[in-house]
């Protein structure tokens, strides 16, 4: 009865069009380059101002054209976050390179059946 | 009894007081509400203010170097020490140090080097694996996580679910059936290695505890020697037994604690907060919400307290601390409910500590012990061991 481990929605272009679209809630969200190789993935926890939506703004600001990314609504957003991470250690080896450049205090080991 | 704390008592109360309220408090406001973890950098300063206090591993045992603190004084500074966002579960977010798991004192003088000193040193971390799928309030039944004999030792078959820090953990203690027909009388206690070969943690459960999860853990043809048996093979049971008992008293203490807190926050709130002209303390409706806190509050305390210094006295105390988890995790859940009624809209969000209180102090009534099996406990023994 365990729920969905990996995010598997489809992609879409990281812009500041479509992240003003999102909902302003709480959750997760990953950010891939064109191939869809995962370069980072982040929270918006209650202190964010728009939460996903506030994020994923600032996320297109940041990083210009050529990314795309995927959100989940969830008020489980850190427990859910180190999830994501742990598994993206698991299926990968490492973090995504831009999580690996300030990476949680403490992350677990999962290894998913 | 006379709960009215010493002089003693009452300086180290002030002392941890002013350290939650002048350390803690104030980097909460800049951490996310759910957060249960400090900036490390943090961490380690205020470690450094807990050793100069001299309330650094509060939990270990004199004879292993921890402050000499009886249980309850304990219970005076968990009160205190609870009385913040993440004060619940993490109280001042470790920094007072921490003993490990009460059963690895248990240990032989092998194992205690292996597990215990690197644990009172900060180099081991440990879970405790006893609650399965098949249930967790009834362990002695509920355990379907086989050992059998091989090779000089053990293999271990079966999962675990509800474990907290599993995958943090550098070592557990793990409760498994080597005796099918002997019921609480066929559980072995082994200590476990994180990297043994079988053993998996296969998956975050994400609960109301949002900040922090636990994990289900998988046990495939895990092998582990003789060495690993803490205690005696078959007498598990006793001593995951006593540990659920002795957490009772301090597991009571963290409510009532986050208790306080809500309800100064309410009494302030009505105090302050005016509608229809009138504050709402003039109400007759809040004040009444208020009175119910007050009793609550009082009632936890003096079963909290009678619990603690039977268990400070060497007298038998498990009645007592049934009654102080059940009267402090249900108590407590009203008091955060009333003082979250009396905030009106601001109680509900995240901008106050009260939600996060609410979320945890829900699972209070289920951790260590659900109510429905504490009043059971107490019927037990009000009524004769032999009541089934």
């Amino acid at each position: 009865m365990s729920l969905r481990l990996r995010l598997d929605k489809p992609w879409t272009p990281l812009t500041a069009e479509a992240a003003t679209r999102l909902p302003g809630q709480l959750g997760v969200y990953q950010i891939a380059d064109a191939q869809g190789a995962i370069l980072f993935i982040g929270e918006a926890g209650a202190r964010s101002p728009f939460g996903l939506r506030s994020e994923l703004l600032r996320e297109a600001q940041n990083r210009g054209p050529g990314c795309q990314f995927r959100v989940e609504v969830n008020m489980q957003y850190r427990s859910r976050w180190f999830e994501l991470l742990m598994v993206h250690k698991h299926d990968h080896g490492s973090l995504p390179p831009d999580n690996e450049k300030n990476p949680p205090p403490i992350l677990g080991r999962l290894s998913p059946a | 009894m006379d709960f009215e704390p010493s002089e003693e008592q009452q300086m180290l109360i002030d002392q941890v007081r002013r350290y939650v309220r002048e350390e803690i408090i104030p980097l909460e406001a800049k951490m996310d509400p759910d957060a249960s973890e400090l900036d490390p950098a943090d961490h380690k300063r205020l470690v450094e203010k807990t050793k100069a206090m001299g309330l650094f591993g509060i939990d270990i045992p004199k004879e292993y170097g921890g402050p000499d603190i009886d249980i309850v004084t304990r219970v005076l500074l968990a009160i205190e020490m609870a009385q913040h966002r993440a004060g619940l579960y993490v109280p001042c977010y470790g920094t007072f140090g921490g003993a490990g798991l009460a059963q690895i004192f248990e240990a032989n003088d092998d194992q205690k080097e292996r597990y215990l000193y690197p644990t009172l040193r900060g180099e081991k971390k440990a879970f405790f694996g006893l609650t399965e799928p098949s249930g967790g309030s009834d362990p002695a039944r509920a355990i379907q996580t086989k050992a059998e004999r091989k090779d000089n030792g053990w293999v271990l078959n079966g999962a675990k679910i509800f474990i907290s820090n599993a995958d943090r953990a550098q070592y557990g203690i793990v409760f498994a059936r080597t005796d099918a027909s002997k019921g609480r009388a066929g559980i072995t206690c082994f200590i476990i290695d994180s990297d043994t070969p079988g053993f998996h943690v296969r998956r975050v459960v994400h609960t109301l505890r949002s900040s922090h999860y636990a994990t289900e853990l998988e046990f495939k043809d895990c092998w582990v020697s003789d060495h690993q048996v803490l205690g005696e093979v078959n007498k598990g049971f006793a001593v995951a037994n006593d540990r659920l008992t002795r957490q009772r008293i301090p597991y009571a203490a963290g409510c009532i604690g986050v208790a306080i807190a809500a309800h100064e926050m309410a009494i302030e709130w009505a105090k302050m907060r005016t509608t229809f002209g009138e504050k709402l303390a003039n109400r007759q409706a809040v004040q009444w919400m208020l009175v119910d806190n007050e009793i609550d509050i009082r009632t936890a305390k003096h079963f909290t307290f009678e619990a603690a210094e039977k268990a400070r006295r060497g007298l038998p105390f498990k009645i007592e601390a049934s009654i102080a988890k059940l009267t402090a995790s249900e108590g407590g859940g009203r008091v955060v409910d009333r003082s979250m009624q009396i905030h009106g809209g601001m109680g509900m969000t995240k901008d106050l500590p009260l939600e996060r209180w609410y979320r945890e102090m829900r699972i209070r009534r289920v951790g260590e012990g659900p109510s429905e099996v504490q009043r059971m406990v107490i019927a037990r023994e009000i009524l004769g061991s032999n009541l089934r």
